[in-house]
């Protein structure tokens, strides 16, 4: 059950394939795009992280860079953003404490990135900036302006080197390929912790180092079964469930006695 | 065989939670103590997040103490009026408690103060335990006849006000201090995920001076009651009850408790003190240990509840 595909339905992969021997100087610019088959992945409670797969298209691509290999790739899975605090431990009569904190408001729970080349290779660091693509470009928005910007890019540097060791942002070098010359697959990692909610998918078409055009698709993930309705009912119905609990244990504890009684 | 916990929202070891529940219910059943002072501290080291450990402590320990006084209330060993005052108490300690737990939980201090708390509590009960079994084995070893407390004795204690009468423990006493320490046993409920059964007890015994017979009884009475109060709250404002979790160690632990109970029977009393003295004190160690070590990483993350 873990592992699953969302197969991401390619639209308009036709018609245009015919017109490739078009003149460069009448050419119309090159469109990418990302569809999906479906708008919900649902995950079952033992979800160990997969890889979600998303096809995509590229139009009125030019023959020759195609062959040249200079069209670039870069598709992202951005979670929900939510807040988040960071807290950073010191040591206090050698016991360490949580001390200082810093609150981010609208931090992206996950980030996957998928390349076709190492994201060096693709464009340069202004163009990631300008279009605040990768997991280092993101802003990070502190809820308290006033702290100082050396803490604030402390906490900031350590939210994003927390989310790369949990597996939450990731990027896959290599993980769009094209299968022909204009469709492509890309491949993006979904943590074992995946937050549910809306996500959404942007496919960013380079070429030559030269940012083209966006495509965008949105994709819900929700968690489905047994151990997600207990979750559900826990927080919409807490005090029945607390009830619940209470009577399961004194149930437990007197079938307990029954079978195993002694005296 | 890997089970998901809803609420832990973790993949963990059906076998590795039944077996914990049956080791815990079996050293429960053998020194007659609640377990949930083993429990919590084992669930925080098999990575369960110490919030939720704590709740789902409290969930486990009404079925063990549950039938334990099913079998109290048949042989008459339980002071139902005593247990009431000590209820009463409980639940304001336990209200308490449930605050302080939010309170600390959105300072980000939560993990250290529960571990500082089971550090200091486990390190001074299992010390003091040990001392005295030891002296106690001395005695016995020697051949001189052990000492025993007058019982008729009086104290501090029973010169406050505000006396009430409990017949079943042939007791006459302030009821200051039975609130009191109800109150003090519901706030760790709260906050530790324990029944407070290893510092009623010697407390009932040695404060109140309550018959040994109904003191077992009594205390596990009110513990019941104080965990499905604390339970019951943690799961409204906290949401960190995990049934799943608390389900297996019940399962685990219902069984483990009788066979204890008669692995208990051949040991002698002062040996089975220092047993569990030097149990207490390992637990306490162990997280003693994980606060003074340099953590992995010192930065840690958390959400923000959307309230």
């Amino acid at each position: 059950m873990a592992g699953f595909r969302a197969f991401l339905a390619v639209a308009s992969l036709s018609l245009f394939a015919a017109s490739s021997p078009a003149r460069a100087q009448t050419r119309v610019t090159e469109n990418i795009q990302i569809g999906l088959s479906t708008d919900y992945v649902s995950i079952t409670a033992g979800f160990s992280g997969a890889d979600l797969t998303i096809f995509g298209s590229l139009e009125n691509a030019d023959p020759r860079v195609a062959r040249q290999g200079r069209y670039d790739i870069v598709v992202v899975l951005e979670g929900p953003a939510r807040k988040v605090v960071v807290r950073r431990k010191d040591r206090v009569l050698g016991i360490w404490i949580n001390l200082e904190s810093e609150t981010f408001k609208n931090v992206p729970v996950s980030y996957s990135v998928a390349t076709t080349r190492p994201l060096q290779d693709v464009t340069d660091p202004n163009s990631y900036k300008q279009l605040s693509l990768g997991a280092a470009n993101i802003y990070m928005q502190p809820a308290d302006g006033d702290d100082s910007p050396a803490t604030i890019q402390e906490f900031t540097a350590a939210l994003r080197e927390r989310k790369t060791a949990t597996g939450l942002y990731s990027v896959n070098v290599g993980g769009v390929q094209f299968l022909s010359q204009n469709l492509f697959r890309a491949t993006v990692r979904l943590a074992p912790n995946v937050p549910v909610g809306t996500h959404k998918a942007r496919a960013f078409l380079f070429k030559s180092g030269l940012f083209i055009k966006e495509s965008s698709a949105q994709l819900e993930i929700r968690k489905s079964g047994f151990e997600q309705s207990i979750f559900r009912v826990a927080h919409d119905y807490s005090f029945l469930y607390g009830v619940f609990a209470v009577s399961l244990a004194m149930l437990t504890g007197w079938l307990g006695r029954l079978v195993f009684r002694k005296d | 065989m890997g089970i998901y916990l809803p609420i832990a929202e973790i993949s963990v070891n059906i076998f590795v939670l039944l077996a914990m529940g049956a080791a815990v219910g079996f050293l429960s059943g053998m020194f007659g103590v609640g377990g949930g002072f083993l429990i919590t501290p084992l669930l925080i080291f098999y990575n369960i997040p110490p919030a939720i450990a704590v709740a789902t402590g409290a969930n486990q320990v009404i079925a063990s103490s549950f039938s334990g006084a099913l079998s109290h209330v048949k042989r008459g060993t339980l002071d139902f009026k005593l247990g009431g005052v000590l209820l009463a108490g409980g639940i304001v300690g336990s209200t308490g408690g449930i605050f302080v737990f939010g309170f600390l939980r959105r300072l980000g201090q939560l993990d250290l103060f529960i571990s500082l708390l089971y550090v200091v509590l486990l390190g001074t009960v299992g010390g003091l335990m040990l001392v005295e079994s030891v002296n106690a084995l001395r005695a016995t070893r020697s051949g001189a006849a052990p000492v025993l407390k007058k019982s008729g004795q009086h104290n501090w204690i029973h010169r406050l006000p505000l006396k009430m009468r409990f017949r079943a423990s042939k007791l006459f006493v302030s009821v200051i201090p039975v609130l009191g320490l109800g109150a003090g046993i519901g706030f760790l409920s709260s906050i530790m995920g324990v029944g407070g059964g290893f510092i009623m007890v010697p407390a009932l015994i040695y404060l109140l001076k309550v018959p040994t017979n109904v003191v077992i009884g009594t205390s596990l009475f009110q513990i019941i009651f104080t965990s499905a109060y604390t339970t019951l709250v943690h799961a409204t404002t906290n949401q960190t009850v995990d049934v799943m979790l608390a389900f297996l160690l019940m399962a685990g632990g219902v069984a483990g408790a009788q066979y204890g109970a008669k692995a208990g029977q051949r040991l002698r009393g002062e040996q089975l003190r220092a047993l569990l003295a030097l149990l207490v004190l390992a637990v306490a160690f162990r997280l003693a240990i994980d606060l003074f070590v340099t953590p992995p990483s010192l930065y840690s993350l958390s959400g923000v509840d959307p309230t």
